[in-house]
């Protein structure tokens, strides 16, 4: 069975356990929506400042959204006895992997397409979709490729909450540059702009192949 | 009708050595001893060049002197983190307990000087600057840097002292070594459109300056050298005292 | 006739700072059965685990079907299947929806046929829409039994099998058992019931502190060999 066929199994069956428990989608989607809300008292503000406040408002609430989200599909194989039911069978570790990972992508993502109309609305900025939805995607595809590995590490310690924004944070600090700065350049022109986008991307390929092979050395005893 | 036993021999052999750690004493005391004759010699002397040799810097004045140490900090910081994102590889491969000693050992050593880094480097930009901090992409990724390390000995205390804790602590740090340099040029990128106060010694440098900053380096390598080795063996005898208790237990 | 399916040679196991298996020696040959004896945390689920590929051993060789377990785990894990303490099932999912999925992982041909299929003959055809957490705990067992025989494993490991089945799951398990014999397979199971013991396998070895004991031909146990036995395991 190829590695996509065994991500897809693993994945789907991740999508048909969390649509049954209905934990987190609800809380995460009212979270983003806080964060964005208490931004716009937190900041004055008057149009002229909006626009560089916005972009930065609405990744911090991707990021702490994030977080929430993170922890949930590894936490939910290990509240049933760790990854064993998946590591009996003759599965590619890195099958698990990736479909913990896009699992993740996945959620966040509902919380993104959620928050996304409404920043709009809050900000009064110009939705400029098509330009936002590569930077969005690439973006969350960063912070959960390196988020999805060090949720696995953190999950087995007591103060998981805690650690995994501890870890990770530090290392998603080129994604919240980029993607801030894109999201920016999307409301307001400039010149001299550096390829942000493509420094997500970069930092896409290294760490999603850098974490697909180090995650069995996380999971396995 | 005869019982085919088989004997229960005593000790037990443990995982992750291949070949025992020995109790008694090695080689290493008296590498010790001379690499610490050494590095007192060699920072009395770097400290000296530091404060009588080296020129009083023009636009900086004497403050600029936090250079000879600052320097030396910062990149005994980032070799410490690169020696162990490589014994967490090596701890990967071999699966010998004793690369990942030499991770925590680099770990606990390299947090030290960071933050010595950290401290000298703010010192440096508030009498240059004025403020106690800039967010230039040196003094910003030590920072980052400085969180890492603080980042892994809390993952690797919280998880203990487990083969399962060493193999986390071998992929954090090298998931963090290949990151570390991507952070400072995103921070470098983002720093073009937002200029600030840079904490460096810009410009060519005479002949003098750089001969203190080798000798300063050297001597302080030494040092990280002395540290490593009392951090690498209180890690061997930390393991087997703990190893010790459990098989009374 | 000497044709060993199981080798292990001076197999070990260390967490973190215990050590649980010290050398473990044992040899089983295709179609036989061996009882595991042993006290609590003489490590025998270790044994198991590592056998069905969920712990990489610390030291030593494992040879399944010819087949080394470090260099061709995946391959060893499709010839081996695992009945334990924890059912390895999910909770959220229905009895068919988990024979599904792990019908799937183990890339079975058919893999809907195969799982109506089990799940009828361990007698929970009618329970095949039922939430695997809605489950009653032996139900759970021959759930976990299916999925162990889902992919016709050569060897079988059992970690204590009888717990929380009643009369009637002891029946299936005991005709599955029949089953997978008369297929040639290999069965390794671990069990406190030392009485029965004897009666359902080939051979008995005891784990005592991390090492095999000693191992003996079931039909060549006599009473003293029996109660020195239930010493060691008493203890």
């Amino acid at each position: 069975m190829s590695l996509l066929n065994q991500t897809w199994t693993i994945l789907w069956k991740d999508i048909r356990c969390e649509l049954r428990s209905k934990q987190m989608w609800a809380g995460m989607g009212l979270f983003a929506l806080l964060v964005l809300v208490i931004f716009n008292f937190a900041f004055d503000l008057r149009v002229d400042n909006q626009a560089a406040v916005a972009p930065g408002a609405l990744w911090v609430a991707f990021v702490f959204a994030s977080f929430l989200g993170l922890g949930r599909t590894i936490a939910a194989e290990r509240e049933h006895g760790s990854f064993d039911r998946l590591l009996l069978c003759p599965v590619d570790r890195k099958a698990i992997y990736l479909a913990k990972l896009l699992g993740n992508v996945l959620f966040i993502g509902v919380v993104e397409i959620v928050a996304l109309p409404v920043f709009a609305m809050l900000f009064n900025v110009p939705f400029a979709a098509a330009g936002l939805i590569p930077i969005v995607i690439l973006g969350t595809l960063g912070i959960a490729s390196v988020g999805t590995l060090f949720s696995a590490m953190a999950a087995t310690t007591r103060a998981r909450e805690l650690l995994l924004p501890i870890l990770v944070f530090p290392l998603i600090v080129p994604i919240v540059i980029a993607s801030v700065r894109a999201t920016g350049s999307l409301m307001i022109v400039t010149t001299n702009e550096p390829p942000w986008l493509g420094l997500i991307a970069a930092f896409d390929a290294i760490f999603l192949s850098l974490s697909t092979v180090l995650f069995e050395h996380v999971i396995e005893e | 009708m005869a019982l085919a036993n088989k004997e229960t021999s005593a000790a037990g052999d443990l995982e992750g050595t291949r070949s025992a750690p020995q109790l008694t004493g090695s080689r290493l005391p008296l590498v010790s001893l001379i690499l610490c004759a050494l590095t007192v010699v060699g920072i009395a002397l770097a400290l000296w060049m530091a404060f009588f040799y080296a020129p009083t810097d023009a636009i900086e004045g004497q403050p600029q002197r936090i250079f000879y140490v600052h320097v030396p900090m910062a990149w005994l910081g980032m070799l410490s983190f690169v020696v162990m994102a490589l014994a967490g590889i090596l701890y990967l491969r071999r699966r010998d307990e004793r690369w990942d000693w030499v991770a925590r050992a680099a770990a606990e050593t390299g947090t030290v000087f960071i933050t010595l880094a950290l401290i000298t480097g703010s010192l440096w930009g508030r009498t240059t600057w004025g403020t106690w901090w800039t967010w230039d992409a040196r003094l910003t990724t030590t920072l980052i840097l400085w969180f890492v390390y603080v980042g892994y000995l809390m993952l690797r205390s919280y998880m203990g002292r487990t083969p399962a804790s060493a193999r986390a602590g071998a992929v954090m740090s090298i998931i963090c070594v290949i990151d570390v340099p991507i952070i400072y040029e995103s921070v470098n990128w983002w720093r073009t459109l937002h200029p600030t106060a840079e904490v460096g010694t810009p410009g060519a440098l005479p002949f003098s300056v750089v001969l203190t900053l080798l000798v300063s380096l050297t001597a302080f390598t030494l040092l990280y050298a002395v540290l490593m080795i009392q951090a690498y063996q209180l890690q061997r005898t930390q393991t087997l005292a703990q190893r010790l208790r459990a098989d009374l237990e | 006739m000497s044709n060993p399916y199981l080798e292990l040679n001076n197999v070990q196991k260390s967490f973190g700072l215990k050590p649980v298996l010290r050398g473990v020696d044992l040899t089983l040959n295709a179609g036989e059965r061996m009882a595991l004896l042993g006290a609590n945390g003489a490590g025998k689920t270790t044994l198991l685990r590592i056998l069905a590929g969920l712990i990489r051993p610390g030291g030593g060789r494992v040879t399944i079907g010819g087949l080394d377990l470090r260099e061709q785990a995946r391959e060893v894990q499709r010839r081996v299947g695992f009945v334990a303490h924890q059912p390895y099932l999910y909770d959220d999912l229905t009895a068919l929806e988990n024979l599904l999925f792990f019908a799937r992982m183990y890339a079975l041909e058919q893999p809907r046929q195969r799982a109506e299929a089990l799940l009828q003959r361990v007698g929970l055809g009618k329970r095949s829409r039922e939430r695997a957490g809605s489950l009653s705990r032996g139900q759970l067992q021959r759930l976990a039994l299916a999925r162990a025989l889902l992919h016709t494993p050569d060897l079988l490991l059992l970690d204590e099998p009888e717990t929380g089945l009643d009369q009637e799951g002891l029946a299936l398990l005991a005709e599955l058992l029949h089953e997978h014999q008369a297929r040639g397979g290999t069965l390794l199971f671990t069990t406190h019931d030392l009485e029965s013991a004897p009666g359902r396998c080939d051979h008995v070895a005891l784990l005592s502190r991390g090492r095999v004991a000693y191992q003996q031909e079931a039909t060549s146990l006599e009473r003293e060999d029996m109660l020195r036995v239930y010493q060691e395991v008493a203890r």
